[in-house]
């Protein structure tokens, strides 16, 4: 205020308004226009596909999609109907024992890492495997299970268990352990302060306090692992009749899906969207419902 | 912040202490019994061993991870061993791709995974960024939730049904609309030569880029929603444009994380199996058109692993399926230490 020019000088030199200068401007707006409708555009695109998808997998499955299809094995080539119950039910039992093995593993690894690691370098080091081994292809998972369990024997329901469940640690260590650090160290401390011994602070006060949040990181892997195909191709190895044995090739509805895309039958295409359609409706269900709880559950009071 | 937490707990306690010398000497001698509290303590001991054993319990845990990792590639290397032997590194800039006669290289595949796999970043990266920009920087605050969930479901979705839908819907689309449409427009360049069957490396690097694209811009989001608020306001408050103030405040800081963002992406395609696998073609070749059927790491593996016969074949396979766990995890931890480093001090929890 104090520098304002004097009327009588004739450049005034915080003029906006030169040609060049409104060039620039009209420049640089126009970019931003333009930028903005680009990004846009990208959402756009990247939503489409996913609409295409949805619909198409509701369109088809939804058409082929009976009662028949929950309470009967495949039919035989040719034949009309079939079902894919044992492949529902292998799929259960295949991810019931990744879940039995993966879950507390994971659990315990991210315990580690939250409550006895912190800060220390063996720690940082637990967590970069995990991440890295996050993203370990899965069908290199798929034949090193082979090499293990398979190979010389045969192909069994245990062993795809197996590799799903290597699959699923890291995901349920790393989602543990960011839970376990937003329960407020205030917590810990009452505990311990009442005389509680550490691994009962551990188990009852931090994973007690912060388990919506695992019960979360738990589905999420689940749902990741529940449509996995290529570790189970050539452990599990699928099998076209009722089998519930544990060291029996064992059916599965993404390895189902797999075999009926790739065939040259439609009934059994449209058994294959049919499936689809039932897979990912299981994984959206508990993605949804673990959002829901998530928010719901979230941590009150920080530290 | 403990340092101050000790230095005021450290206070008050000079207070409380005076009487216990007095309680320590009267009690012992009057009552053997003292207490029902001091009984009960007592009782159940200090718990140490408890502790101690919980504590191996998780550590152990934790190392399984450690275990996990050279499990897998102790029983890749000692089943390869066959094909390591015969044909060393050269495995690796071999041609030759021929289970009958046992003369097995991985250069085909090699090729096919570094071109669908950078196809699909040329395609992805673009696009993800800018759902990325859109989502942190211009979203009206309603939508911003719904969009972004809606990306997220497309990372849930299980990747044989993306091949299931690219085998029906994008293999028909692109053998019938896209692909003359390419030949017509860019033609010329002979990337587009030959036959079009709607399979091949094109078709494989397009559903792989619709894969990727949400691991892109959901982390390249977390990475620019890290970025202080602060700094977009000094942008913003010299006469910048939104623009310019996303390409100065935003995309120049957090720029090493983006890439970072990228790898894993690039990881996530080099290993993808299913979706490939379904709409490459499977025929292990060196052609220059996007249009030729090709194979990739993991899809020869999918695809022939249950077909090898001889003790060779078999060991080829996994050592291609050792060099993808080596190549996976060199790229993921370049990545993990990039993206780890603009986000550790992730102002954002700081304010």
């Amino acid at each position: 205020m104090a520098t304002q020019p004097l009327s009588n000088q004739p450049p005034h030199p915080m003029d906006f308004q030169t040609r060049s200068m409104r060039i620039n401007n009209a420049r640089r707006t126009l970019t931003n226009y333009f930028i903005s409708g680009l990004s846009i555009l990208a959402t756009i695109l990247v939503i489409l596909p996913l609409i295409a998808i949805l619909f198409y997998l509701v369109f088809k499955g939804a058409s082929s999609l009976n009662l028949n299809f929950f309470t009967h094995i495949p039919a035989p080539v040719g034949e009309q109907g079939g079902g894919m119950a044992n492949a529902i039910v292998g799929s259960g039992i295949i991810l019931a024992l990744a879940s039995l093995m993966g879950i507390p593993v994971g659990i315990a690894a991210g315990v580690y890492l939250a409550e006895f690691g912190r800060g220390k370098a063996l720690a940082t080091a637990v967590r970069f495997t995990a991440d890295v081994l996050n993203g370990v292809p899965s069908i290199v998972m798929g034949i090193a299970v082979f090499s293990l369990l398979v190979q010389g024997r045969h192909f069994s329901a245990f062993a795809g268990g197996v590799a799903l469940a290597i699959m699923m640690v890291p995901t349920i260590t790393r989602t543990t352990e960011e839970m376990l650090a937003t329960v407020p160290h205030a917590i810990r401390e009452a505990a311990l302060g009442l005389g509680v011994p550490k691994w009962r602070t551990a188990v009852s006060v931090s994973l007690r306090t912060a388990s919506p949040g695992i019960i979360t990181g738990c589905m999420l892997a689940f749902a990741r692992v529940a449509g996995e195909t290529a570790p189970l191709l050539f452990t599990a190895f699928g099998n076209q009749f009722w089998s519930l044995k544990l060291s029996e090739p064992i059916a599965a509805l993404p390895l189902q899906i797999y075999i009926y895309a790739i065939s040259p039958y439609d009934e059994w295409h449209r058994l294959a969207w049919a499936g689809s359609l039932v897979l990912i409706v299981l994984i959206m269900v508990s993605v949804t419902l673990v959002r829901i709880f998530a928010n719901r559950g979230v941590l009150k009071g920080g530290s | 912040m403990t340092d101050e937490r000790e230095s005021r707990s450290s206070q008050p306690v000079p207070p409380i202490l005076p009487n216990p010398p007095v309680v320590s000497t009267s009690l012992p001698p009057s009552n053997a019994a003292p207490s029902v509290i001091r009984d009960f303590l007592n009782k159940r001991g200090s718990g140490r061993i408890a502790d101690n054993s919980f504590a191996a319990l998780m550590l152990l845990c934790a190392l399984s991870i450690f275990a996990i990792v050279l499990f897998i590639f102790g029983i890749l290397v000692l089943h390869s061993r066959p094909s390591l032997v015969a044909f060393g590194l050269k495995f690796f800039t071999r041609q030759a791709w021929d289970p009958v006669s046992g003369d097995f290289g991985a250069l085909p595949f090699i090729y096919g995974t570094l071109a669908t796999s950078l196809l699909a970043l040329c395609m992805a990266v673009p696009l993800a960024l800018g759902v990325a920009v859109f989502l942190t920087e211009l979203c009206p605050r309603p939508l911003r939730a719904p969009i972004s969930f809606l990306t997220e479901l497309l990372a849930a979705i299980p990747s044989v049904v993306y091949g299931l839908w690219a085998v029906f819907v994008l293999v028909p689309l692109m053998r019938d609309i896209i692909g003359p449409m390419l030949v017509k427009t860019l033609g010329w360049t002979g990337l587009f030569s030959g036959a079009n069957f709607g399979v091949g490396l094109l078709t494989a690097s397009m559903i792989l880029a619709i894969m990727i694209l949400p691991i892109i811009s959901s982390l390249t989001r977390d990475i620019m929603n890290a970025v202080p608020n602060s700094q977009r306001e000094a942008v913003l408050a010299l006469g910048a444009t939104r623009w310019e103030m996303i390409r100065i405040g935003v995309l120049r800081n957090s720029r090493i994380g983006i890439v970072g963002a990228i790898m894993l992406g690039l990881g996530r395609a080099l290993g993808e199996t299913m979706a490939v696998t379904m709409v490459i073609g499977n025929h292990p070749s060196i052609a220059k058109s996007l249009f030729a059927p090709a194979n990739t790491l993991a899809s020869v593996i999918a695809g022939e692993f249950s077909e090898a016969t001889s003790d060779m074949y078999l060991s080829a396979l996994i050592e291609i399926g050792l060099a993808l766990f080596l190549v996976t995890i060199v790229v993921n931890a370049i990545a993990r230490l990039m993206v780890w480093a603009v986000t550790r001090n992730a102002p954002a929890q700081v304010h």
